[in-house]
Order: structure tokens, then C-alpha cells, then sequence
């Protein structure tokens, strides 16, 4: 029922044998040619012996694949020791059948050659090692050796040839390494035979800091990252670097977190900064960008959040010190386990050791919150792009975990601020700028929002004050000859209290004089109400006179008729006869 | 006497004891029997032993005997041990390795 479809090539091209390493996977695309030879060559001590080494381990603690490692150099104790470190446990591999260690001892010079020979013997060798554990992984470290102990450099080529073929026809990721060579790839020229997949190393000293490099110099068939990539080498391994992920891919937080002043929270929106973001926060000498880090830090722990504090200009207990100043203790935290200090100076290590610290630090400690102050310092060991790819680096590990990461910038002049921050600043999700503003015989300190992504924040530059309580930001005045602040502001201040102050005087005593005419009003009304009370009474008296006057008048009439004996007359109801 | 082996060993510079690795039976690992035999019989007649190890049938010897080349033939009887590699068909480089000098 189905149309025939046309049997497509599988999605990816090559199948992939992972390698487990830190990065390597994700630069090749899913690991090392499956069941292909690969050729590692670099210098000695470049790390050859331990990229192929973690290969197999993890191969056979993570991906279940027994692997072989034939070693020309070291002896199996020698590998067990030196890998030890590292948490690769190579005695307990062996011994649960995992892996195989053969130390092929080659000898060099001793051995007279007469008539045609083969190194079948090591083909053996290999084969009953496969065997033995059920091999998928194969390491041959490094195949240069054979070269000292047989002078037959024809049949070598040949033989190891027919080497590279037979592992494959084994089915084994193969890793060999070799040595570089002047100006080719290997000395020998084996990457003729393996012509599969390809990696350099490289460690060399630029600016008196080991840098150590990886490149895939090929891969057939295959998509890969093509240019070189810092790599480390840490405590548990290898561990490469990519410039960033080669996708965008972080999940975007709505939810928002304080500055730590509550003020600049009202800047961004009202609510402060998105969770998961970065934050560039770049001033001069001494605006006071480590005391805002310094509150952000505050703001977290205040939450129960978790927050690593990188300084690279002072140790922890300055830093400790100067925040007490403002009225910032950070101890109590770094005593709950909540604060933790990272100090180091740049030119300690190298930028990718640092790099990798961090890395390894937010992956051990899982902070929510990230200071990194100053981020400038860096450029002392790595020049301005080295520095903007790592701070490159730096954003992608944190955005990958959601942690929110401040990172203060040491600015020069104060106009030249915006330009020289180009590089980094486009990177980041919010830029805050600490400004001097200089006038009136003083400096004072302007804060503003350059930029927020994804809110509307405030554009107004706010007068950026150091005070026992903290970090305390107020409104700067414009006044006729521009922004006021400091002292200007705190005159103006003043001013504008006095003459609240009098407003007030003056109402007070319209008030006063209000309360007195009502006094006065109703003291009258009171007055004329008595006066009316009184008339009143007095006409009801009258009143009740006359009547009572009237009343006697018809009785005596009566009385003097009666005395009379007139004719008794029905009185009329007036009195009247 | 050849595949034999002698309890009672003579003066140790006196009785040579050879071992030859091969890798199953080829051309090469004939020729490389035929020529040690005729190098014994000439220089070493009646005083000599070679055995033959095929790592075809015992690889972990490969490994045990740090065997790569192949042939590979081992002087171990007397010491110091020497190691020849190749099917024996430069005979100088024969002699010269074992440290015969030809009678």
C-alpha cells in the first residue's frame, strides 16, 4: 500500500562511537568513526596518552564497550598510576574483565634482523586481547615506537597498513596516536593509512601561560567544528571546550529576581532582573560596582539561593571587610553555606583553566547566582578576543544551568565607556552603567540602565550614593545648569524643604485664623440666642399676666352683680351680662 | 639431539637451547626452520635443541614472550639471550647474531 520509498543514506552520514570526553563529543558530532581507525597526534605531553586512555575507560564504564589498550611506552602500572588521579580505576577495570592493558615492550637495537619477517606476532597479540574481553575500543599508544625498533620502514608501512585494515574488519573504534612531525601531521606519515578521522594537539606557552589546543583536522563524512578549541586537562580528564554551544538553544525564565537595592529593581521594570540572565555591570575606578555585587549576592542568599562570588582583584576577606563598610555582612552566609568565595588571580592560571574552574565550580556548587568581579582583569593573560570568547564561554555555562551572572568591567574614561564595551556588552541581557558625574567641585556617582532586554526600564540616571545602610540611589535634580547631584542635590534638597517648611508655616496660620473667626461667629450666635431666650420668656409672662388679669376682671364682675342682686343673668360666655 | 630434552646439561657454553616463533606454517616459517637447521647442523652438530612455538596455536605467548616479529628466534641457552628476527636467509646476519663463529 505504501509507495516504495528510495533507501535514503542514515540520517547523520557515519555511525559515531562516543567518546564520553567533556566537548569532543559535541565537536564531532557524536564521537569517533565508529569501527574506524582515528588517528590523536600532537607533541610529547600534549596528552595523547590520556585522550586515548579516557576514550576506552569511559568507553567501558559509560557505553558498556570492553576495550584494549596496547601501550609502547608505559607499563601497565605506570598507565594504573598515572591515571589513577583522574578517578579512572584501570586495576579494577582489568580485574572485572573490561578492559585489557598489554605493554608491548619493543626492542630497540638489540635485535639483528636476517631475512624477511612480519609482525604477525603483534596481530596475535592484539586478536587474543580482543577476544579476551570482547574489545569494541582499541588503543594503540603510540604507534610510533615500532618505528625505533624496526629499521624496515617499508615493511613497517606496509604492515601497519594491513594493521588499520584488519581492525576494521575486527570492528573496532580504533584510537592510535602518533607524533608530530616537522611541518606534516605525523613523523612517519602514517595519516596516509588512517585516513578516516584525524586530531591534533597542541600545547604550546603564549605569554608565559600553557595553552592547550584541539583540532579536527579531519573527519570524513562527517560535519565537525573545524577550528581549534581550547581544551584542559582537570581532574577528572579531558575536557574540551567548545567556543559555545553550537546551538542557541537556552530556555528563556520569566521569572525575576532583585538587584538587591530596591530601587534599581523599579529601574528594570519593577521587578529587577529575568532569572537566568546575564548582566554586565561596567564603570570606572572605584563607582562602587563590587558594593552593587555585593547586594545582588545579599538579595540571593536573603532568598535561600545559592551564590559564587569570583574575585579576581581581592581576596574573600576584603572583600568581606569593604561590603561591612556599607552595612553589608556577608559572613553569616558563607557560614550557612550559602556564599561562596572563588578568589584568584588571572595570571594564576591560564584563561582556560579558569574557564574550566568556573565551569566546574557551577556544576559542583549549583549556585543560582554568579559574581564575576572584575571581568577586565583578564586581559592580562589573553588578549580582548581571547577574554570576549571566554566571557563568550562563561555565558553559555550559566545560561545552560539558569544562573543568573553579574559580571563587573573596569572602564577607563567616562565617555569612552560605551565603545570600548562593545565587544562583551552585546553578549549580555542587561547593562547597567555606574558614570561619575563631576561638577560643582565634586564627583559623584550617576547610575543608569543602558539597556534590558525583554522590559521596559527606566532611562532616567539615578545618583548613585554609599551609605552605612548600603547602596542608596535617589533622584538627581535638573536644574538650570543640569543634573545636580551631591552636594548640589543635597542643597537643592534643603531648599526645597524650606520651602515646603513655609507653605506650611503659612497655612498653619490661615488655619489659625479660621479657628478664630468660628470661635468668634458662634461666640456671637450664642449670645443673640440667649438675648431672643430672654424676650421670649418675658413674652410668655405678659401673656400668662394678662390672662390671669382677665380671669379676675370676670370674677369681680360677677362678685359686684351677686353684691347688686341684680337679675342674674346667665353669664355670657365673654363675661358680659 | 633435536626435540629432546637433556637433564643432565653439559658446560652451559657448550649446549645451545633455540626457540623459534612462528605464525602457523607458512613459506616463511619453512624456510626459516630449514635454514636454523642447516646453521645448527654445521656449527653446533649434536650439542643443540631447537623448539618451535606456533603463537597461532598459543598467542598469549605473544604477549608473555613479547614475541611482535614474526619468525622470531630465540637463543636461550647460553646466555646472554639473543634475539634474531626474520626466516634466517642471511646467514652471516645468522652467525653474527647467535654469535657463531663458523667452525
Amino acid at each position: 500500500m505504501s509507495t516504495p520509498r528510495l533507501k535514503s543514506a542514515p540520517k547523520n552520514g557515519i555511525e559515531k562511537c562516543p567518546t564520553g570526553i567533556t566537548g569532543l563529543d559535541q565537536i564531532t558530532g557524536g564521537g569517533l568513526p565508529k569501527g574506524r581507525p582515528t588517528l590523536v597526534c600532537g607533541t610529547a605531553g600534549c596528552g595523547k596518552t590520556l585522550l586515548a586512555m579516557e576514550f576506552m575507560v569511559r568507553g567501558a564504564t559509560q557505553f558498556k564497550d570492553p576495550g584494549v589498550f596496547v601501550s609502547f611506552e608505559e607499563s601497565d602500572k605506570e598507565l594504573t598510576e598515572n591515571v589513577a588521579s583522574m578517578g579512572f580505576d584501570l586495576s579494577g577495570l582489568q580485574a572485572r574483565k573490561k578492559i585489557v592493558l598489554d605493554y608491548v615492550q619493543v626492542e630497540r637495537g638489540e635485535t639483528e634482523t636476517a631475512g624477511d619477517y612480519d609482525l604477525e606476532g603483534l596481530f596475535i597479540r592484539l586478536e587474543s586481547a580482543i577476544k579476551a574481553v570482547g574489545a569494541k575500543r582499541v588503543v594503540l599508544d603510540t604507534i610510533e615506537s615500532l618505528f625505533a625498533g624496526f629499521t624496515d620502514t617499508d615493511l613497517l608501512r606496509s604492515e601497519l597498513r594491513r594493521l588499520f585494515r584488519w581492525l576494521k574488519s575486527q570492528g573496532v573504534t580504533a584510537v592510535v596516536t602518533a607524533e608530530t612531525g616537522e611541518g606534516k601531521l605525523t613523523r612517519h606519515g602514517i595519516e596516509e593509512y588512517v585516513a578516516d578521522c584525524v586530531v591534533l594537539l597542541d600545547h604550546r606557552i603564549e605569554e608565559q601561560s600553557s595553552i592547550r589546543r584541539l583540532r579536527v583536522v579531519k573527519y570524513r563524512g562527517t560535519m565537525h567544528g573545524t577550528n581549534e578549541y581550547p581544551f584542559l586537562i582537570g581532574d577528572t580528564g579531558f575536557s574540551v571546550l567548545p567556543l559555545s554551544s553550537l546551538k542557541l538553544d537556552h530556555k528563556a525564565s520569566t521569572q525575576r529576581i532583585s538587584t538587591g537595592v530596591a530601587r534599581l529593581d523599579t529601574m528594570l521594570g519593577g521587578r529587577g532582573f529575568y532569572r537566568g540572565t546575564s548582566v554586565l555591570l561596567s564603570g570606572g575606578a572605584g563607582t562602587g560596582k563590587s558594593s552593587l555585587a555585593a547586594h545582588f549576592v545579599q538579595a540571593a542568599c536573603r532568598r535561600g539561593e545559592r551564590a559564587l562570588y569570583m574575585a579576581s582583584e581581592q581576596s574573600s576577606d576584603e572583600v568581606i571587610r569593604n561590603m561591612r563598610s556599607i552595612g553589608i555582612d556577608l559572613e553569616p552566609w558563607i557560614k550557612r553555606g550559602l556564599l561562596r568565595f572563588y578568589a584568584s588571580r588571572p595570571g594564576a592560571f591560564g584563561l582556560e583553566k579558569h574557564l574550566l574552574t568556573i565551569h566546574d565550580l557551577a556544576a559542583a556548587f549549583a549556585p543560582h547566582v554568579v559574581v564575576i568581579d572584575p571581568i577586565t582583569n583578564f586581559e592580562s593573560v589573553g588578549t580582548h578576543s581571547e577574554v570576549k570568547s571566554m566571557v563568550t564561554r562563561l555565558i553559555d555555562v550559566f545560561k545552560s544551568r539558569q544562573i543568573t551572572a553579574m559580571f563587573t568591567s573596569l572602564t577607563s574614561g567616562d565617555s569612552a565607556e560605551e565603545i570600548s564595551e562593545v565587544g562583551v556588552s552585546s553578549q549580555m541581557d542587561t547593562w547597567l552603567l555606574l558614570r561619575n558625574l563631576e561638577g560643582n567641585g565634586e564627583r559623584n556617582r550617576g547610575l543608569y540602565v543602558l539597556k534590558s532586554r525583554g522590559m521596559a526600564h527606566s532611562n532616567q540616571i539615578r545618583e548613585f550614593v554609599l551609605t552605612d545602610n548600603g547602596v542608596q540611589l535617589h533622584d538627581v535634580y535638573v536644574g538650570p545648569s543640569g543634573l545636580l547631584t551631591g552636594s548640589a542635590r543635597v542643597a537643592q534638597e534643603a531648599r526645597e524643604r524650606a520651602e515646603e517648611l513655609q507653605r506650611k508655616q503659612q497655612l498653619e496660620r490661615k488655619n489659625l485664623d479660621l479657628r478664630q473667626k468660628r470661635q468668634k461667629l458662634e461666640a456671637d450666635i450664642a449670645r443673640m440666642r440667649e438675648e431672643f431666650k430672654a424676650e421670649e420668656q418675658e413674652l410668655a409672662r405678659d401673656a400668662r399676666l394678662m390672662e390671669s388679669h382677665e380671669k379676675q376682671l370676670t370674677l369681680d364682675r360677677r362678685e359686684m352683680a351677686q353684691a347688686r342682686s341684680a337679675d342674674v343673668v346667665p353669664v355670657h360666655s365673654n363675661g358680659r351680662a | 639431539m633435536p626435540g629432546k630434552k637433556c637433564n643432565a646439561i653439559p658446560a652451559s657454553t657448550d649446549y645451545w637451547s633455540l626457540r623459534l616463533y612462528i605464525a602457523g606454517q607458512t613459506e616463511r616459517s619453512r624456510r626459516a626452520l630449514s635454514n636454523l637447521k642447516e646453521v645448527c647442523e654445521q656449527n653446533l652438530k649434536g650439542r643443540y635443541h631447537i623448539e618451535i612455538v606456533d603463537l597461532r596455536k598459543k598467542p598469549q605467548l605473544a604477549s608473555g614472550h613479547q614475541i611482535l616479529a614474526v619468525p622470531t628466534l630465540v637463543r636461550k641457552l647460553p646466555t646472554p639471550i639473543k634475539r634474531i628476527i626474520g626466516d634466517l636467509s642471511v646467514r652471516e646476519r645468522v652467525l653474527v647474531g647467535l654469535d657463531l663463529h663458523p667452525i
